[in-house]
């Protein structure tokens, strides 16, 4: 199977999130970028079936050179090739159009992407793929398996799950479990010294227009101090949550 | 011209959120100066005309058998239909699972731009300007953009429904439109308020200690109907299902109520939960960062604290 793994370059989810002084810009100072971890699950289950059936695995990120020891990663995990697209993800249009476009003439089986980065969750990048190929998309897929052209996903709903069927080439929006978090693979030492010498091509943009523009950036209210209640006295609380919190 | 909204129904009922979200694009035409036309795809018990008491003036249903089961692109083929013959200015979908999937379809069917986890109403609609959440709850971006078309995905819970007085009118649409994925199977806890539309929940941590204590849970969030949730340790070692996990890798929420049990508080909890309206945590660890991000704190045993507090709720609901 030839599959596309796509990668967003995100703050580690331990940073601390700060904006400019002007807050017209993310800051980016001091944060340490990681593999979208809805993209971690995704490249391993694409490593399965590379072990399993074999075929090739090739990840992709749109983004400026910054973003190429996410890649390296990527390649140390066990992807084959890496694609850098350069130019900065300005919207989600302009990605998956870059996606799109790169995936046209590559014929892949199977394009596994993440629910959502973590950074914007924007929840956008994987459909609009789907949507400009044509191809069938299955959101928050929670479990594949692939027969023949066929895949049977299990996608997961508000509340429960859905067990959908669609041919192949398809794309899916992947999280936790298409593998489990004990599964992720973590780069070894020979990974690490073999993905040296793995192709990363850098490919140009091709001409899309952004649609959306982020113009401001702010951060929540900070929250009143905490009420401490005594542990003996519930009656307190819920009278405090429906008289004066007003939430029952 | 009109505003489209994408009226959520399943099993033949509306969801709760498709309220708010019918009175989210009343809101918005009447900044327009447009009308609403909320559209039903697939089967539906409920009486369509409901949605004029939320600011409907016209409700376009879609009865068509290919659509009972979910398909994001044909689903957005249907909504599509409706925008370009009612000349729509924007399209307004919750973000449920379902509506989250038909968002990206939509924006390239219909050629316009998308902004989801939309936080509040638009601060202008011309160009459309609009606050949404993002960094998983630690900032706010406002977008803009200038084109004409816009799909708006508001996070469920956040806006809240009005109510508006009037009536409309009902007709069925059509639309050819083939489902490139195929529904084999449900499985749904029936019964259950669904995460991420629910306005209170209630969460166990690892201080529960095991799957046989959720009983504690589960019995307060009844008595509340309230949804339930767990921390990601706890649904990786399946004491409970993958679907309840929240945080910033598992489901962002936005209840108006979030008591979390038994759960530290670590930044990657706090990333999906923080923008709860209220929240009470019960810890026997007085230190535990969770209090920090607070509204009520009880310090103290779950297996104590959790049993008193419901039988308080009890006496409550008793009058
Ligand atoms: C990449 C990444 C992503 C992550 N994403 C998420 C996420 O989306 N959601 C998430 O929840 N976590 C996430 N985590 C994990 C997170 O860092 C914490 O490990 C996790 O939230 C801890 O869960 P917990 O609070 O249930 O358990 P613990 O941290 O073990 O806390 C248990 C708490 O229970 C209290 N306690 C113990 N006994 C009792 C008792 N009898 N009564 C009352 N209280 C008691 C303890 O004082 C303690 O505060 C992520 C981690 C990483 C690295
Ligand atoms: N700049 C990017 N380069 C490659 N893939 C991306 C990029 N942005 C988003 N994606 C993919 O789309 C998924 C969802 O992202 P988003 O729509 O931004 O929430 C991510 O998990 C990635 O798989």
């Amino acid at each position: 199977m030839k599959i596309l793994v796509c990668i967003s370059h995100v703050p580690d989810t331990t940073s601390k999130i700060n904006f400019t002084a002007d807050n017209k810009a993310f800051d980016a100072n001091g944060v340490q970028f990681v593999i979208n971890p809805y993209d971690e699950f995704g490249l391993t289950r694409a490593l399965w079936f590379k072990e399993k059936e074999g075929g090739s695995i090739t990840v992709l990120n749109v983004g400026s050179a910054a973003t190429e020891p996410t890649l390296r990663k990527a390649l140390a995990i066990g992807a084959d090739d890496a694609v850098r697209i350069d130019a900065e993800p300005t919207d989600a249009y302009f990605v998956a159009c870059q996606i799109a476009d790169h995936a046209k003439t590559e014929n892949y089986d199977l394009i596994i992407m993440g629910r959502e980065s973590i950074d914007y969750n924007g929840s956008q990048v994987p459909g609009m793929v789907a949507e400009l190929l044509g191809f069938p998309f299955v959101n928050a897929c929670v479990g594949m398996e692939v027969q023949g052209g066929t895949a049977e996903c299990i996608r997961e709903i508000d509340g429960g799950k859905e067990t959908v069927e669609a041919s192949l080439p398809m794309v899916v929006a992947g999280q936790k479990g298409l593998v489990e978090e004990k599964d992720l693979r973590i780069p070894n030492m020979r990974g690490i010294m073999t993905a040296r010498s793995k192709p990363l091509n850098v490919r140009p943009a091709v001409e899309a227009t952004q649609r959306t523009e982020a113009i401001s950036y702010e951060k929540p209210q900070a929250k009143a101090a905490v009420r401490m209640i005594d542990a003996e006295n519930m009656e307190e609380l819920v009278r405090l949550l429906h008289e004066e919190a007003k939430v029952i | 011209m009109s505003v489209v909204v994408f009226a959520e129904q399943w099993e033949g009922r509306f969801k709760k959120t498709t309220f708010e979200a019918v009175s989210y694009g009343r809101r918005v035409a009447d900044m327009l100066g447009v009308s609403t036309v909320a559209v039903v795809i697939g089967s539906l018990e409920d009486d369509p005309s409901e949605l004029a008491s939320y600011g409907a003036s016209k409700v376009v249903h879609f009865s068509e058998d290919s659509f009972n089961s979910f398909d994001s692109s044909a689903f957005a083929s249907a909504l599509k239909e409706v925008a370009v013959a009612e000349g729509a200015r924007s399209v307004i979908l919750s973000g449920t699972s379902n509506g989250k999937s038909v968002v990206p379809s939509m924006a390239i069917q219909w050629e316009a731009a998308p902004i989801t986890n939309v936080a509040a109403l638009p601060d202008s609609v011309d160009p459309m300007t609009v606050k949404r959440g993002a960094f998983s709850s630690k900032g706010y971006v406002t977008y803009t953009t200038s084109e004409q078309k816009t799909v708006l995905c508001f996070i469920p819970n956040a806006i809240g429904a009005v109510e508006f007085p009037g009536a409309a009118s009902v007709e069925e649409g059509s639309v050819s439109a083939e489902a490139r994925v195929r529904v084999k199977g449900v499985d749904r806890a029936t019964g259950s308020v669904p995460l991420p539309e629910a306005e209170l929940v209630v969460s166990g941590g690892r201080g529960l200690k095991g799957p046989e204590n959720w009983g504690l849970i589960e019995e307060l969030a009844q008595l509340l109907g309230a949804g339930t949730a767990c921390s990601k340790p706890v649904s990786d070692m399946h004491w409970r299902p993958h679907s309840e996990h929240v945080g910033q890798t598992g489901i962002a929420i936005n209840p108006n109520l979030y008591i979390a049990v038994g759960i530290s508080g670590a930044i990657q909890h706090l990333a999906g939960v923080s923008n709860s309206k209220v929240i009470v945590v019960i810890n026997s660890d007085s230190e535990a960062p969770f209090f920090k991000a607070a509204d009520y704190g009880v310090v103290g045993d779950a297996f104590s604290v959790l049993p008193q507090l419901t039988e308080a709720v009890k006496r409550f609901k008793q009058g």
